[in-house]
């Protein structure tokens, strides 16, 4: 049979476009040079938001401090991620006064600020450069006090300016920071990383200029990178620091890009776009963890998501009550379903991480008989009806306040309590929780540092009560003489001491029940190397090496 | 030719004079004040207050508004963005060039690929080729290009991992903005890696491109296809034929010229779609591009951005509009005596 000539060629016509087509996919992506130097040598972090500025003072929002406090400035102090201690930084040593009220630093003699396009630095590092710093945020009268509002959340929320009478050069290498009162958080504060130390060379230069503003928005620090170029909502790009007082940071270029969408971070992160990937969604953990070329880290935070109750309010303020509502709870439920397994039940307000943390809590056991005796006990053998409010946004410490109101509800309803879910958009509902309108609330606390005074004080003390900020409304005195105490004696176990009598009363009072401390998670290619979440604070990527392949 | 063109230009100049007056409304019309919307200043001092009254003449009846409007567009003391307080003409300037350089590379693909597939859909009008290529040209018409978009990404940067799934260049190659079109500033740079930057932002646009360039090109295949064969059926076409020129020679000489006539038409016509289509294909790969720039600018309800994105789009569309009018026309002696 004559073979069929149109067929012959249709089907060569075929053969030759579908290896002209492989050919050229192949020219695209097939023949990949072996990695550019640019991209071996420089590392992409893919953040969720923009950050509001770059001076970290001025914020206490995660998306910013890790943005820029760790890659741009030093502090006098560190935090040691694995132990939690204060290690020296730019302040070489340290002595404090035996009444506790003055501190002095000796600082380093050999860190460099930044040189950049629009500044260079004619010296190192001075005991002028701290005193710049910290008068920015305590003296009304400073130049730059008033530059970007003149609001400073972090040190307004530890009361700073009552707290620090003074800092002073004592010469050009020594610090002395005069207190009001003793304070055993102080070094704490100190070791943030709100407390990154600026430049007070180029803050004379940009008043001399004129160009205020631009302390916040083209900063100068001593970190490991210095500062090129930010495109709001796309990407900021840091240049390696080469002098650098320690061991110069690995990459040579560091570049956040800013994808707010979870999924296309998702994507970036899968077509190796993105080195790094800041919190990717809980419930997406398991599609990345199969994958070879990415891994996920994780590390319990310093947070905490708690259940409020206002115990200003009947019948909230009995004891019995608190307690029965807490051992009606079934914590593991809620573990599952809101933190899908990526959570530690909590015992105390404290993480276990914490040096402070007292292991001999009673476990709150789920037992809605015990409870449903309990709130007999108390007077309400039919139970009664209350409000929780769930919070409207995703945290951390709880990414879904709805959700775990409406396992509660259940759980609730078996001992006779009939609740109702209760939100507001977030603004109103902080507004109203600082009025304690609320009956109980599903909230929680994030640490600022290593310190457990940070998780009491800003939490459940009188003071607290009183400013809108304590949401159980709780204010007793036992407990605020526990912590008092504890603030103003330095030595670590008298303070441990303090800590653990407070937890064991917190635990008796139940004016919240602690609920799950959350871990904080990060997605990163196989081949990034020396990247870790630090529980204390913003994230570190001066050590990244990418494996060249 | 001359009464022809200066025809023209009235009808760009009252059309512009509309969609002017119609953005100076916008600064009444959107909410807040009215004296914010025009500066795009967010707070305004008490010092400040009764100059910029003066400069913007509020207190004078909107006619001297308006005029002052438009005496600050054409100077260019255009207002500042809400979100970011930079000056929007600026902003806009470095943000043209990427929507221009994505549009006009997926137009002319359309045209390179379109007309040649519509002319070879034309010669056999039955034949299967020809059907093969309508069904093609009908799923890529009909496809909404945000679908078309994912499902591209999903395959080649997601699946595959060939292709970036967004922006214009890999973040870590540092190019700077000179013509603000990626691929000469590329050259211009004085980088090392120019060549690894070159083939990075070709792979950073080849999907950007295939997106936005599918609705022309299928636009471009049926138009082509439909203009030849309307015009082979013409009576000077047989004449031709009968004359004895080849196939070749008569497509080349006689259907070819007449038929781009109404193609070239549709350009323009097209042109806005590959607007809105551009709008959508930039944010689907985060490109930088004004598109983008406008829909982020409605979701942050940054007034002054919107009110100088319509301006500057609208006026875009409409120039573009009118060229290709007159390039017909050039091209059609028949128009021009209408």
């Amino acid at each position: 049979m004559k073979p069929n000539h149109g067929h012959m060629s249709l089907y060569g016509f075929n053969r030759c476009t579908m290896s002209l087509l492989v050919c050229s996919i192949s020219l695209l992506s097939g023949c990949k040079p072996p990695l550019p130097d640019t991209v071996r040598s420089g590392l992409v972090y893919c953040s969720e938001g923009s950050p509001e500025t770059f001076n970290p003072q001025l914020v206490t929002s995660g998306t910013t401090i890790d943005a820029i406090s760790q890659q741009l400035y030093d502090r006098l102090l560190e935090i040691d991620a694995d132990t939690g201690e204060l290690v020296p930084a730019l302040a070489k040593s340290w002595q404090v006064s035996a009444d506790g009220k003055t501190y002095l630093f000796t600082l380093r003699d050999d860190v460099q600020f930044h040189q950049t396009e629009y500044f260079s630095p004619s010296r190192p590092l001075q005991a002028e450069d701290v005193v710049f710093t910290f008068n920015r945020i305590m003296q009304r009268n400073h130049p730059f006090h008033r530059q970007g509002g003149g609001n400073y959340p972090f040190f307004q929320s530890v009361d700073w300016a009552d707290l620090v009478d003074s800092v002073t050069a004592d010469t050009p290498h020594q610090v002395r920071f005069k207190l009001s009162r003793p304070d055993s958080s102080f070094l704490s504060n100190i070791a943030t990383d709100f407390a990154a130390i600026l430049s007070a060379e180029y803050g004379a230069l940009l008043v001399k200029s004129g160009q205020l503003s631009r302390m916040d928005s083209h900063p100068i620090g001593t970190g490991p990178f210095r500062f090129k170029e930010y495109q709001k909502d796309v990407l900021i790009r840091y240049y390696r620091h080469r002098n650098y007082w320690r061991e110069p940071a690995k990459p040579e270029q560091l570049v956040f890009d800013i994808v707010p969408n979870n999924a296309r971070r998702m994507a970036k992160l899968f077509t190796h776009e993105c080195d790094v990937v800041a919190f990717p969604r809980v419930a997406e953990l398991g599609l990345i963890s199969k994958r070879p070329d990415v891994d996920v880290q994780e590390s319990t935070s310093m947070n905490i998501g708690f259940w409020a109750f206002n115990t200003a309010k009947p019948p909230f303020d009995q004891v019995k009550v608190r307690q029965a509502l807490a051992h009606a709870i079934n914590r593991d439920a809620i573990l599952q379903a809101v933190y899908f397994g990526h959570a530690t039940a909590a015992d105390s307000v404290l993480p276990p991480t914490s040096w402070a943390y007292n292991p001999n809590l009673a476990v709150q056991q789920y037992d809605p008989v015990k409870a449903k005796a309990l709130l007999t006990e108390a007077g309400y053998p039919d139970g009664f009806s209350m409000d929780i409010w769930a919070m409207p946004v995703q945290r951390l410490y709880n990414p879904n306040a709805l959700k775990m109101a409406e396992l509660m509800q259940a759980d609730l309803a078996q001992i006779g309590v009939r609740a109702s879910i209760v939100s507001y958009e977030w603004n109103s509902f902080r507004r109203k929780l600082g009025s304690y309108e609320h009956d109980s609330v599903l909230i929680g606390w994030s640490a600022d540092n290593a310190d457990p005074d940070n998780f009491f004080r800003p939490l459940l003390s009188c003071s607290a009560a009183l400013t809108g900020s304590n949401r159980a409304n709780w204010c007793d005195e036992t407990f605020d003489n526990l912590i008092s105490q504890a603030l103003l004696t330095a030595d670590q176990k008298q303070r441990r001491s303090y800590y653990m009598a407070a937890q064991q009363y917190l635990a008796e009072q139940m004016p919240l029940l602690s609920i799950a401390h959350s871990q904080r998670f990060q997605a990163i290619s196989s081949d990034i190397k020396g990247v870790r979440i630090n529980p204390y604070g913003g994230i570190a990527l001066a050590n990244a090496v990418k494996d060249v392949k | 030719m001359i009464l022809y063109l200066l025809r023209r230009m009235f009808l760009l100049a009252f059309v512009f004079i509309a969609l002017s007056i119609f953005a100076f409304s916008l600064g009444y019309l959107f909410p807040g004040e009215p004296l914010q919307n025009f500066t795009g200043l967010r707070h305004i001092s008490a010092e400040q207050l009764p100059l910029l009254q003066q400069e913007y003449r509020m207190e004078q009846g909107y006619i001297a508004q308006y005029l002052a409007y438009l005496g600050r567009i054409f100077s260019g003391n255009w207002a500042l963005s809400f979100s970011s307080q930079q000056p929007l003409l600026q902003e806009m300037q470095m943000l043209m060039p990427a929507t221009l350089e994505l549009a006009s590379y997926a137009l002319l693909i359309s045209f390179f690929i379109g007309i040649p597939i519509g002319i070879i859909a034309a010669i056999k009008p039955e034949g299967t080729l020809s059907k093969l290529i309508s069904a093609v040209a009908v799923a890529g018409y009909s496809i909404p290009v945000f679908w078309w978009a994912l499902l591209l990404i999903m395959l080649f940067s997601l699946a595959l991992g060939w292709l970036p799934t967004a922006g214009r260049i890999g973040v870590l190659y540092e190019i700077n903005h000179v013509t603000g079109f990626m691929l000469p500033d590329i050259l211009l740079s004085g980088t090392a890696h120019r060549q690894e930057a070159m083939l990075n932002a070709l792979r950073h646009l080849l999907l950007p491109t295939i997106v936005l360039a599918t609705f022309p090109t299928t636009v471009m295949i049926r138009f082509t296809r439909d203009a030849m064969l309307d015009v082979w059926e013409q009576s000077y076409i047989k004449t031709a034929r009968a004359k004895g020129l080849n196939r070749g020679q008569v497509l080349y000489r006689h259907a070819l010229r007449n038929a781009l006539l109404p193609v070239i038409r549709q350009i323009g016509l097209q042109f806005s779609t590959l607007i809105t289509l551009a709008m959508i294909t930039e944010v689907i790969f985060s490109w930088p591009g004004i598109g983008r720039w406008l829909i982020d600018s409605i979701y942050q309800r940054n007034y002054p951005a919107i009110q100088a994105g319509l301006l500057v789009i609208s006026t875009l569309v409409i120039t573009v509009n009118m060229l290709t009018e007159i390039l017909h026309t050039v091209f059609n002696p028949l128009a021009r005596k209408r």
